[in-house]
């Protein structure tokens, strides 16, 4: 329910007219901004055809199909690792023992304040000097798992300070040790409540993806490099693969968006109601929502 | 240490463009966020669909794409722009999505009955927005838009790929230019870490500083 719904009321006569007006003039706004970009384009030959046509070709497409694989693996591997390791770090960070909490805390700040982009650097420039050389796969997962743990273990531990703490206390009245109230009642249902902010969370890691570019490992990005190093077609092949990206990322947030209405429909839909702050595109947890 | 000490005016020049480059970035966001969250929320049927177009496209292109678009696609063009100017811009325009939805999340969590409260007293729309919901939604955009500016201030790290001398930028030329390199990597982690936990506290004291004691 939103608030602008009873902002105003129904529009009168003289209101609807005026909504005309702004509308027409705003449809014009629009289509002139976008027709203006279009001339500009025009203007400098962006827009012929023969810029174009190559990318119909099997070659290129091949280019760009092993760079979507490529983008695809590092994404995997960094959720298949960053994942697990989140939610142990949330329960880290949960611990009643104040070493083990204080760690998991310092790790958790320190990952999610520092860029990706120098920790990359750190792992391809400076790390290979002190012997630690890692495949250049790893010198782009490995990064982007150390800072995206650090992000989801913030999203798992709000999923379970949103879980009404009745359960974890029920759970030790019946007898249960520590772990088991954790592993058995609380996290279950906790992960439940944070899973679209999860599912949303593989959108970053996607973009973070794209940094295989400054590590040289052949994904969509450095793909692009590849190809605008040998056809000069730069515009074209960024613009196509930026729109690759977008579709992607764009259908992952309608999984997350999916995810969320079916577990507001089922009952516990109340439990979910607190987590309506954790909104999957802008998590609590999730400063680096924007980082790459 | 050498390498630090010595190479410290560059360092801090770098941290000055960091800074520099998060702070107009994180304003443009915060200008373009606004207008678009207003057009979201407004009666105009195109306005709303154009913002959240607008907001589903920079929310989901990643900023590197972003990035290397402007710097080196806008030249082809006929754009030319110094890769700062190009790299803010991209920071503004990739910002404004999440500033947009904070804003907007800010504005929705005002409970309904507020509003309802309002109007049932005679207040018009602008009245209604100006002492009722803004004061309200202010309080809860606050976490959300200090958040924003953390991301932004993560994110002007890619601005070194296409080589603006920011932090990052300076810490991997200091790195390739003496043998000391981890210093250098973790002089700028850690001045990274002083900028954003420091904007994090910055955003806990505001927060506490408006809430509204019930």
């Amino acid at each position: 329910m939103s608030v602008n719904r009873v902002l105003f009321d129904a529009p009168g006569p003289r209101a609807r007219r005026r909504i005309v007006y702004v509308t027409g003039g705003s449809v014009i706004v629009v289509l002139g901004v976008l027709g203006l970009a279009l001339r500009q384009l025009d203007a400098h030959g962006q827009l012929a055809q023969y810029r174009w046509r190559p990318f119909l070709t099997t070659p290129y497409l091949r280019v760009i199909w092993q760079g979507l694989e490529g983008t695809l693996r590092a994404t995997a591997m960094s959720a298949v690792l960053a994942f697990p390791l989140g939610i142990v770090l949330a329960l880290l960070r949960l611990s009643p023992r104040r070493v083990v909490s204080w760690l998991a805390t310092a790790y958790i700040e320190v990952f999610r304040s520092i860029p990706l982009l120098l920790l990359i650097y750190a792992f391809l420039l400076a790390l290979p000097r002190y012997s630690i050389n890692l495949p250049i796969f790893y010198k782009l997962v490995v990064p982007i798992v150390l800072v995206s743990s650090a992000v989801i273990a913030e999203v798992v531990r709000a999923g379970v300070k949103a879980l009404d703490s009745g359960q974890g206390e029920a759970a030790v009245a019946i007898g249960l040790r520590y772990s088991q109230v954790m592993r058995l009642v609380v996290l279950p249902q906790s992960l439940r409540l944070v899973l679209p902010t999860l599912v949303a969370q593989l959108i970053t890691l996607l973009k973070e993806s794209t940094l295989g570019y400054a590590v040289s490992y052949p994904e969509l990005m450095k793909q692009g490099d590849f190809l605008t190093a040998r056809t000069h077609l730069l515009l074209q092949t960024y613009v196509i693969i930026a729109v690759i990206y977008v579709v992607i990322n764009f259908l992952l947030g309608q999984l997350a968006a999916q995810v969320e209405r079916r577990l507001r429909r089922r009952p516990g839909g109340s439990a979910f109601a607190r987590t309506r702050e954790l909104d999957p595109a802008n998590p609590p947890g999730a400063r680096l929502a924007t980082t790459a | 240490m050498h390498v630090l000490t010595d190479n410290i005016g560059f360092l801090m020049g770098g941290v000055l463009i960091t800074v520099e480059l998060t702070v107009l970035g994180f304003l443009g966001a915060l200008l373009l966020g606004t207008i678009l969250a207003v057009c979201r929320v407004s009666p105009i049927t195109p306005l709303r669909v154009v913002a959240s177009v607008y907001v589903e496209f920079f929310r989901n292109i990643p900023l590197l794409s972003l990035l290397v678009l402007v710097v080196f696609g806008l030249p082809d063009a006929g754009l030319t722009l110094s890769t700062f100017v190009s790299a803010w811009i991209c920071l503004a325009l990739s910002g404004s999505a999440f500033a947009c939805e904070a804003i907007r999340g800010g504005i929705n969590s005002v409970a309904v009955g507020q509003a309802e409260a309002a109007r049932a007293i005679g207040l018009t729309f602008t009245q209604n927005l100006r002492f009722v919901i803004l004061p309200q939604a202010f309080r809860v955009m606050v976490q959300p838009l200090v958040n924003t500016f953390i991301g932004v201030l993560l994110s002007s790290a890619l601005a070194a790929v296409v080589s603006v001398n920011d932090l990052t930028g300076r810490a991997q030329f200091l790195n390739l230019e003496s043998a000391e390199a981890v210093l250098c990597f973790l002089f700028a982690g850690a001045v990274y870490l002083v900028l954003a936990l420091g904007s994090g506290a910055f955003g806990g004291w505001l927060e506490r500083k408006v809430a509204i004691r019930r």
